[in-house]
């Protein structure tokens, strides 16, 4: 087992296993978002509150937790990478930020939309969910903002990783702010005691959609860490010989 | 038509599914670039070593 790990935290196995993971998170993620998004738009019937208003969730709910997901996986990464002094786990962090920094964008871009018909606005600023999701896109900003002002990479790994862990109190703030106080934005609707509290007909294509979305960011995320691992390892022997065998490119 | 127009929610449902297009293929597109720069540009520097030795 740690025999495996060690060998899959080795740059150059990593970036010849993600290329070979690359079309098998890709292809399946597309596939259930072609589902998702045909079954969620047209199958779907409309929602008695909201009509069909309510189909924005299929983009808006996948996108909001992936960007709490992408933070995580940045935060946890950051301090694999402290503790172990693991190059690839810092790899990781810094490739999820530029993904997680778009996703929460497309979710407040979305949830902006979809406020405007329901609650009459665009944003509210004593919103709790609205706000705690903003400053998760702060966070983002200031995560890769510190990691290009430091120009050495293991300085910039260590600030960029306590940065990303001390950011990381934000998440629960965000996901439990609509239990916490009174917020405008819905309760939970998939995790919640008794189970989601949706028709299957709406619920199959929601799933279909996060898991759609969360493979095409593995996918995405895993040609991140290529691009990651071949600049930081680009004066190694195994870097040079794939270049000028031309064994490494895609 | 109906189902563009959504029950009257059309503009707001297809601008965010929309939205979600362009961020996925912005993504792709950025993350593909950055990888053929810093690829080429390792290309270039170290040709012109193995040249020069």
């Amino acid at each position: 087992m740690w025999t495996y790990l060690h060998k899959l935290a080795s740059p150059p196995h990593f970036y010849g296993l993600a290329n070979t993971l690359i079309p098998w998170f890709a292809v399946p993620g597309y596939l259930l978002i072609a589902f998702g998004a045909f079954a969620g738009l047209f199958v779907a019937p409309p929602d008695y509150q909201q009509g069909d208003a309510f189909r924005i969730i299929y983009v808006h709910v996948p996108a909001a937790y992936l960007s709490m997901m992408a933070y995580l996986l940045m935060a946890v990464a950051g301090g694999i990478g402290l503790i172990w002094r693991m190059k690839l786990a810092h790899a990781v962090a810094a490739a999820a930020a530029p993904l997680g920094a778009a996703f929460t964008f497309l979710a407040l871009a979305t949830g902006s939309i979809w406020g405007r018909p329901m609650w009459g606005t665009w944003w509210e600023w004593g919103d709790p969910r609205l706000t705690s999701e903003l400053i998760l896109l702060f966070l983002y900003f200031g995560y890769m903002a510190l990691r290009s002002a430091i120009d050495d990479v293991a300085k910039a790994d260590k600030a960029s990783a306590i940065f990303a862990l001390v950011g990381a109190v934000n998440i629960p703030i965000i996901h439990f702010s609509v239990e916490w106080w009174s917020s405008l934005h819905q309760g939970p609707t998939l995790i919640k005691e008794g189970g989601p509290a949706m028709d299957p007909a709406m619920l199959y294509p929601l799933l279909a959609m996060i898991f759609g979305f969360t493979l095409v960011f593995g996918a995405q995320l895993l040609r991140r860490v290529r691009t990651e691992v071949l600049y930081r390892e680009r004066r190694t022997r195994w870097v040079r010989h794939m270049i000028l065998t031309q064994e490494g490119e895609s | 038509m109906d189902t563009l127009a959504m029950g009257g929610y059309g503009a707001y449902v297809w601008s965010c599914f929309t939205l979600t297009v362009v961020v996925f293929v912005f993504n792709t597109w950025r993350t593909r670039v950055r990888h053929r720069a810093v690829y080429r540009d390792l290309e270039v520097r170290i040709k012109a070593v193995e040249e020069h030795l």
